[in-house]
């Protein structure tokens, strides 16, 4: 009830009640600049982990529903084997699509290693098999098992093996950012402690007077967790803001580019940034009220 | 005594010459008072003690300063607190609105143990008791205004700023003109006057007055031994700790005043003497 009553107050505005602080004094500008800069670098941080959950997603869905099957044989048996394999694949659950890579899509392949010009024809590439599942998935244990009775040669690669350590990578910085955004908010929240706390030892006469005329210790740590909480959520609305202006240029001009353009925020992900400022007002509510309960009882 | 015509005004009560009424609650003598009595079961009327020493001693690092006192303040008295610098007189008055415990014995204020009390109550208490330093403690950074309504915005009464109240009570402690001064831009008597406002807008049962005249020249001690006057006349109870007997014997001369003398720890009722 009490608690309630001083958060509705957060929101009241008592001009009296207000001004019973004395407004000037390092500790805002030390709030205001701390919620700036660690509201700046949420937003990198919120970015970085969005953009590698969007990464992990990506690779987990994408990769795990695509597969590969090598197959290695003497050139006057590899159709052969490839045929094979072709009709295997084609009476298994869960493969909706088994395209064979023609010379072309091969040269694409290796492009990359090898260059344009290498004359394909003349090396002695296994065939490959572009294998696309359906939602489900299908049985590779069973697929294997078929594959090596009737195509020797064939290899299947369904991606697992170098898949799961990159979503794993993927995964991780994902909750390293959030990590990144636990830290900076405590380090806020322990500043804007030390914030109230000068404020408050340094405004002890004005407290000593509030107590003489019969002030609740509610009342006085309202003036104080009112204008502490209103800092941290203007500093972080204006380092949220301009991460995002930061954000919304860095991603507009090269949004064509590779993975490292893809931190950034998409779409609704946006919203989150009016997060932000709400959290560090609350944050710094409950390390002021902590304070101020502190510094109450150590001036009684 | 006071035949006025009461208006209320946010809960304040003005008479219609304008003077800044403090007698909300009625003398328990009056009629008003009576007749309110049968209403209100917990009223100032119903209590026949303000503050209760009770073999009250108080000690600090260096030693004991007040030995058991054993004292009872009255509604509607007057009383002058008088003894030599450094006897006591600033940790009696102190004790009178639970800003200091006593080590040993026991003190009451408005009938309740003030050991048993949270810092909040003790707020709360001190809503009924207006208290004037020699040092006046005000918020340097606000008004003249602002400081004397300060008790109501920490009592979550409506701002008086705009009310004739508040006005007048500046009218009567002779600070019209300077209502919107700062503090520090107030002399040693406005500083005083303004405090004594800032004590009784709240219209306190019990006024604490440490050494209040301790900065200021005759006329203006004369003028705030008036005030307080008026105010016991009004029926709220005065305690005025200062060591001016001049200014006693004027009191005394005008009303019934207790001079209550602290000298070798000890609180005594001083007698025909001063």
């Amino acid at each position: 009830m009490g608690s309630e009553r001083q958060i509705s107050g957060l929101f009241t505005r008592d001009t009296q009640r207000d001004r019973v602080v004395p407004p000037t004094g390092f500790t805002a500008t030390l709030t205001l600049f701390t919620s700036a800069v660690m509201g700046f670098l949420v937003v990198f941080a919120l970015a970085l982990s969005l953009a590698s959950s969007r990464l992990a997603d990506h690779w987990s869905d994408a990769l795990a529903r695509s597969a590969t099957l090598k197959i290695s044989a003497p050139a006057e048996q590899l159709e052969q084997q490839v045929e094979k394999a072709l009709a295997i694949l084609n009476t298994t659950p869960g493969i909706e699509q088994a395209t064979v890579l023609n010379l072309n899509d091969q040269r694409r392949l290796l492009e990359p290693w090898f260059g344009a010009d290498v004359p394909i024809e003349l090396l002695a590439l296994p065939a490959l098999i572009d294998i696309r599942e359906e939602k489900k998935g299908f049985d590779s244990e069973n697929l294997r098992l078929r594959l090596v009775a009737d195509v020797p040669g064939a290899v299947l690669d369904d991606h697992t093996r170098w898949r799961r350590p990159l979503v794993v990578a993927a995964e991780r910085l994902s909750a390293l950012g959030l990590f990144s955004i636990l830290l900076m908010t405590g380090a806020s929240a322990a500043m804007i402690t030390l914030a109230a706390r000068a404020a408050m030892s340094a405004n002890a006469q004005v407290i000593s007077v509030l107590r003489l005329i019969g002030a609740k210790d509610a009342y006085i740590a309202a003036a104080f967790v009112r204008r502490f909480s209103l800092r941290a959520f203007s500093g972080a609305a204006i380092g949220s803001l301009c991460g995002a202006v930061v954000f919304f240029f860095l991603t507009g001009e090269q949004d064509d580019l590779s993975i490292l353009t893809g931190i950034g925020f998409q779409g609704l992900e946006w919203l989150w940034l009016f997060l932000i400022p709400p959290v560090f007002g609350g944050v710094a509510l409950l390390a002021t009220q902590r304070a101020a309960q502190k510094v109450l009882g150590m001036l009684s | 005594m006071y035949p006025y015509l009461f208006i209320i005004v946010q809960g304040k009560e003005l008479n219609r010459k304008g003077k800044f009424n403090f007698n909300h609650i009625p003398d328990c003598n009056s009629p008003r008072g009576q007749a309110q009595k049968g209403k209100r079961n917990e009223t100032h009327c119903a209590r026949h003690t303000l503050i209760e020493f009770d073999a009250a001693s108080y000690s600090y690092t260096g030693g004991e300063l007040l030995s058991e006192m054993s004292l009872t303040i009255t509604p509607g008295a007057f009383y002058f607190i008088t003894g030599p610098s450094g006897s006591g007189k600033t940790t009696f008055l102190k004790m009178c609105y639970g800003a200091l415990l006593p080590n040993s014995g026991g003190l009451q204020i408005f009938g309740r143990d003030v050991r048993e009390l949270t810092r909040d109550d003790i707020a709360l208490i001190r809503r009924n008791i207006g208290v004037i330093h020699q040092d006046c403690q005000f918020l340097d950074h606000l008004s003249v205004t602002e400081n004397i309504a300060l008790p109501l915005s920490v009592s979550g009464q409506d701002r008086l700023s705009d009310n004739l109240n508040l006005k007048e009570l500046l009218t009567w402690v002779g600070l019209k003109g300077r209502a919107s001064a700062l503090p520090p831009e107030l002399s040693g008597g406005e500083r005083q006057r303004a405090a004594l406002a800032r004590a009784v807008i709240n219209s306190p049962e019990l006024i604490l007055a440490d050494e209040p005249t301790g900065n200021v020249d005759w006329d203006m001690s004369q003028r705030l031994l008036q005030l307080l006057i008026e105010l016991n006349k009004m029926g709220k109870t005065v305690l005025l700790a200062s060591h001016d007997l001049s200014l006693i014997r004027l009191a005394k001369s005008q009303v019934q005043a207790r001079v209550l003398r602290i000298a070798n720890k000890r609180i005594q009722l001083a007698g025909a003497d001063l």
